[in-house]
């Protein structure tokens, strides 16, 4: 049952042929079983998901209909939750138990999902493999000497291996796209301010978005009408009517007009996955979707500008972490500022510190018109290149990544692993919605098809997602995980 | 461009981080090959663009100045390393 997508659980809890407990249970059988080789989870609620779940059934009993009702869920350890440690991968908050949830988080237990946990990340979202995270890297379930990706890499191991029915995630440069493509999932990054921010540990506010990890499209769709939504408490959180992602999945793409980038299959992208994502795009022309060749000329510049405005809002959002009011405080400090600095320089990790060293650089006085003004007028013209796309086509398709999932300990240098996200950073410089899902296989690793559209076009993604996931059957396959961990022990 | 160790030592003040001298010349390496790959920026000209803070170019929003929060100061006190009488406490700052 654990292996079944979001839309058949609710089936078959509706049909009575499961109840939340047992199947609560099941997952929490298949973490103890698997979580200790694949490190997905940083905390397991086992206690507190079963009360959830027979809370669920009683509901049901009394006429509960609500779209989650019962299903377990696990959420990345950056958004708050209430009388839950929540450590956004780091050190510094070890100790943090949030008085509160995030929006996210309360809109899923209003909609009746079970939280089964907190999943692994990269520290403060700064990564993409997981392996910045104090808690240790989580592993991949394809491959467990290969990362999962990150920064949610946690949440997409989780869902991938079945140690959860769906996960929630978050993506400034592409953290939700990279892990479902390195883990063989569906990954979907909303439109900036799509879904609130609020309660998440913020990373750099004008790029992060959160959006759900799972099986299916339809899955997305289901999750994401739970997700979206304007909040108050956001005040960047759009306030669009209301919309069901799910209506339009079942539309024909009879006319559908296709964008590939020239820039996103050029020097650098693995030919094997070039060739699986044009044999993917081939699937769609059969679906009545016409194809060309579009032009993103600033591609190149995104991750450059991305480097300047992410560390530069890093920078500020975690000035917070000083030792006062909450999260690690050094020892014996011998005055104030060394109190901040001991607690700040032995709390956060390496790529942290880093990140903060370059966004206080290019915000400090001097060199403010050289990088941060420079770096958002290339995020405009990063903008006007999609806009112009656009004008011609209905979604742009490409590789998610340039390789499959990368091995453990392998990259040598930060620069080298920020080139990894080169085809997904400039989306979230542009606000624009994107999708990452499993199109073919490389090595026996899975790869991901990466799917843009419009702003507020997620409907759009979904249907074409959808559509392909039924001429397809690459994301119903699984990692063989019995033979993963004796591949550990040997 | 490559960073000097004393450029790396007034960063870190500012970002209240605490770097070592054996620290020092890591810190310079790592942040200027970042530098180098941002440094690509420099060659194209943007003179007649605009800066988009936004990616929808949004305005702030507003709203009634109401109180909306409630007061839970004693539990959120409880979170902080030392506090005491309603005070964060923090090392003596004045003499």
């Amino acid at each position: 049952m654990i292996e079944k997508t979001v839309a058949e659980l609710s089936a078959a809890l509706a049909a009575g042929e499961t109840t939340s407990v047992a199947l609560t249970q099941a997952y929490l059988d298949q973490i103890a079983a698997h979580n200790e080789t694949l490190n997905a989870y940083i905390t397991v609620c086992a206690d507190s998901a079963l009360a959830q779940a027979r809370a669920a059934d009683e509901a049901r009993a009394a006429g509960s209909t609500a779209p989650l009702l019962g299903i377990p869920i696990a959420h990345k350890d950056l958004f708050c939750t209430e009388g839950v440690k929540t450590t956004s991968g780091s050190k510094i908050l070890h100790n943090f138990i949030s008085p509160y949830d995030a929006t996210v988080v309360e809109r899923m237990q209003a909609a009746g999902a079970v939280m089964l946990g907190k999943t692994n990340m990269d520290e403060f979202a700064m990564g993409s493999s997981n392996e910045s995270s104090y808690y240790g890297a989580a592993r991949n379930p394809w491959n467990l000497d290969r990362v999962p990706g990150g920064s949610s890499g946690g949440s997409a191991a989780a869902v991938a291996a079945d140690l959860c029915a769906m996960a929630t995630g978050t993506d400034t440069g592409g953290s939700i796209r990279q892990p479902a493509a390195f883990c063989g999932i569906t990954g979907l990054k909303p439109s900036y301010g799509r879904v609130s921010r609020w309660g998440m540990i913020a990373y750099a506010s004008s790029l992060d978005q959160a959006g759900p990890l799972c099986k299916t499209a339809e899955d997305a769709a289901i999750l994401l009408n739970v997700m979206a939504g304007v909040d108050d408490k956001d005040s960047t959180s759009i306030d669009l009517p209301t919309e069901d992602f799910s209506a339009a999945l079942n539309d024909s793409l009879e006319g559908l007009r296709i964008g590939l980038p020239k820039q996103h299959f050029a020097e650098g992208l693995n030919p094997a996955i070039d060739r699986a994502i044009r044999s993917a795009v081939a699937e769609l022309e059969k679906l009545g979707a016409v194809v060309k060749e579009i032009d993103l000329p600033n591609s190149d510049l995104a991750i450059s500008a991305y480097y300047v405005i992410a560390p530069a809002e890093a920078s500020a959002n975690l000035s917070r972490f000083d030792g006062v009011r909450y999260g690690y405080r050094c020892e014996n400090p011998v005055d104030l500022e060394d109190m901040y600095k001991r607690s700040r320089s032995e709390g956060f990790g390496e790529e942290v510190k880093r990140r903060i060293m370059i966004g206080t650089y290019a915000l400090s006085a001097g060199f403010y018109d050289a990088y941060y003004r420079k770096a958002q007028k290339i995020r405009r013209l990063v903008k006007e290149d999609y806009a112009r796309a656009f004008e011609e086509v209905d979604v742009i398709i490409g590789p998610t990544t340039p390789s499959p999932a990368f091995e453990l300990d392998s990259m040598k240098d930060s620069v080298t692993m920020y080139l990894e996200d080169i085809y997904t950073i400039a989306l979230n410089l542009a606000g624009l919605p994107g999708m990452s899902v499993p199109a073919g296989f490389v090595d026996g690793l899975p790869i991901g098809m990466q799917i843009v559209a419009k702003d507020y076009a997620e409907a759009k993604l979904l249907n074409v997602a959808h559509q392909f996931q039924q001429v397809t059957d690459w994301h119903k396959q699984k990692p063989a995980l019995s033979t993963a961990a004796k591949t550990k022990e040997a | 461009m490559a960073l000097t160790k004393t450029e790396v030592e007034k960063i870190a003040h500012l970002a209240r981080l605490h770097v070592t001298d054996t620290e020092a010349e890591e810190v310079a390496k790592g942040v200027s090959d970042i530098l180098g790959l941002i440094d690509k920026m420099q060659s194209i000209d943007t003179d007649n663009v605009e800066p988009l803070a936004h990616p929808f170019d949004a305005v702030q929003k507003l709203r009634p100045d109401a109180v909306t929060e409630t007061d839970r100061r004693d539990e959120l006190q409880k979170l902080a390393p030392q506090s005491q009488d309603g005070l964060f406490l923090v090392p003596k700052v004045i003499e």
